[in-house]
């Protein structure tokens, strides 16, 4: 068997395991799923209420929980990626299989791209439903929005979200007991500094330069060109150049650093310890 | 007859870490390399724990090569640096010529393990999880599924626990899935880590069989660690004692007898050559965790 077929093999491992994980743990799921729903539904709600809130009769409130809808409906796909790809340390301290999986004869990267694919098509159906449950709430007007180029800007951005994802994951490896609480203080940071619910106009000075470097605030900018105006994959470019260009370096600092915190944990032995 | 295990002055130590861990993340680690336990710095209160200190020894291809010591000795630690999961702090391993250090994917093509605690994700089935390890080896589903069954009914589970969630097994029951998962890879050395303890006699004898039989039909090399003296000494070719994380004596089972048989006409057993060489005898093993 060639090593790239090997390694083929080997990654398809991770998206079977986690494919029957989702299955045994199917009540979990269908909580994660109302959760979300309730959570993207209520920040809607926000939208519809802004006239009574403001009591400015200008707001238009088609748009406004349009915009936040967007901006939920990104977020959660975002992030959803991103706990995927930390549970790549986190769910084997929980069950005590790291030792176990990091003992196999794999490339890291074969590991982070199993991973990687299946938290993609998971976050790509779980987003969907979610779209699918809030369409048939609200009174939504999709006839402008480009629906591929959507797409199109979002998986740009979740090639970074993976990078961002495996560096996070190093954390469960480097304290085994609080690090997968740990990884909360990324995607706080981000929900912050990208502009999910309101334009990054709005942040005071160091938040908004520090926006600039989120790959979350291209993505937001895209979808909600492609959603709320109908833009092209080739009008959203200025947006998925800078997500994209963030992926190719934050995805191999992420296996560099997951690398060195590897050497330190057989070093210091730290992988026998469950958390 | 080729060398399939070489250790040579090993030496691991845990305990301080100097300054923050991000220091560490970078730094090669020294060590002391004397002593049991080496003294704390000033900034260090937490006492070094030599785990395994300055072990040689070869296994040769084929062996049954036993590992035998109390809780604590360095057992575990010594097969975890074998098994690429920790790094030494001196010395040099090499599986099969490879060096575990600067060559671990090739090392664990050629191994697999079985620990004293069967890890596995516990909702999932014994067949969902030996899919998941043979396809970490590379392995095929059709083939895997076949032999899941094949080798699982040998060592005495009923089919339909094949499909059920692991955590309504027995603890004897996880771990012969667990014997049947590093089976499935073929490896060329089989790392027992404490394979049988927790398992009832039945359980006991079917595992020893099968540990035989490896090394009969398909000449697997198997490093064993082990609390059982008569496992030791009716499986292993040779026997390594390990106290406090050294070597004390390496022979076979009737030379590591011949040395404290004195003048006494009757063969001592293990047990007495264990108290003999290290003062000690073997606690129970649930009595506290392995270093």
């Amino acid at each position: 068997m060639t090593t790239l077929s090997y390694q083929m093999r080997a990654s398809f491992a991770f998206v079977e395991r986690n494919f029957n994980l989702i299955k045994r743990y199917w009540s979990w799921e269908l909580v994660w799923l109302v959760y979300s729903i309730t959570d993207s539904m209520a920040v809607s709600f926000i939208g519809l209420g802004m006239e009574q809130i403001g009591g400015a009769a200008a707001v238009n409130t088609q748009y406004l929980v349009l915009y936040l809808l967007v901006g939920t409906l990104v977020w959660r796909f975002l992030s959803t990626i991103f706990y995927w790809i930390t549970d790549l340390i986190s769910i084997e301290r929980w069950e005590g299989t790291i030792e176990y999986t990091l003992m196999a004869p794999i490339r890291r990267l074969t590991h982070m791209a199993g991973q990687t694919a299946f938290s993609l098509v998971y976050s790509l159906i779980f987003t969907g439903v979610i779209l699918i449950v809030i369409s048939l709430v609200f009174d939504i007007d999709l006839s402008h929005a480009n629906l591929f180029s959507a797409t199109v800007m979002l998986l740009a951005g979740s090639v970074s979200f993976v990078g961002i994802g495996v560096m996070a994951s190093v954390l469960p490896l480097l304290f085994p007991e609080r690090g997968s609480q740990m990884t909360h203080v990324f995607i706080a940071l981000m929900l912050l500094i990208s502009g999910v619910y309101y334009p990054v106009d709005v942040l005071p000075g160091i938040l908004r330069t520090l926006a600039v470097y989120s790959p979350a605030t291209y993505v937001l900018r895209g979808a909600r060109m492609a959603i709320l105006e109908g833009a092209s994959v080739p009008m959203l470019w200025p947006q998925i150049w800078p997500a994209l260009l963030m992926g190719v370096f934050l995805i191999p600092l992420g296996l560099w650093i997951f690398q060195q915190a590897e050497h330190y944990a057989k070093r210091t032995g730290k992988l026998h310890r469950n958390g | 007859m080729s060398h399939a295990v070489v250790v040579n002055d090993v030496y691991k130590q845990f305990g301080k870490s100097e300054g923050p861990f991000w220091k560490a993340l970078f730094t090669p680690r020294s060590s002391n390399g004397n002593g049991k336990h080496a003294a704390p710095t000033p900034h260090s209160p937490i006492q070094i724990i030599v785990a395994v200190d300055h072990v040689s020894f070869t296994v040769e291809e084929g062996e049954i090569f036993g590992i035998l010591g109390p809780n604590g000795g360095g057992k575990s630690t010594l097969i975890r640096l074998i098994a690429t999961l920790l790094l030494p702090d001196k010395g040099k391993i090499s599986v099969f010529g490879y060096d575990v250090v600067r060559q671990p994917l090739q090392v664990q093509r050629l191994i697999n393990r079985v620990s004293v605690e069967a890890s596995f994700f516990k909702k999932l089935s014994p067949m969902e999880n030996l899919m998941y390890g043979a396809r970490l080896y590379g392995l095929s589903a059709r083939e895997t599924r076949k032999q899941v069954v094949e080798i699982l009914l040998r060592l005495g589970l009923k089919e339909r626990d094949i499909y059920h969630p692991m955590e309504e097994m027995s603890r004897g029951m996880q771990q012969k899935v667990a014997i049947a998962r590093a089976l499935l890879s073929r490896p060329r050395l089989l790392l027992l880590d404490e394979p049988t303890t927790g398992l009832d006699p039945r359980s006991k004898r079917e595992v020893q069989a099968v540990v035989r039989e490896l090394r009969e039909v398909h000449g697997t090399t198997i490093l064993l660690t082990t609390h059982d003296m008569n496992e030791a000494e009716t499986l292993c070719d040779r026997i390594a004692i390990m106290d406090s994380g050294r070597v004390v004596a390496l022979d076979t089972p009737e030379g590591l007898k011949n040395r404290v048989r004195g003048s006494s006409e009757q063969s001592p057993t293990l047990e007495e050559v264990f108290l003999e060489l290290t003062g000690k005898q073997l606690r129970n093993p649930e009595e506290d965790e392995e270093v």
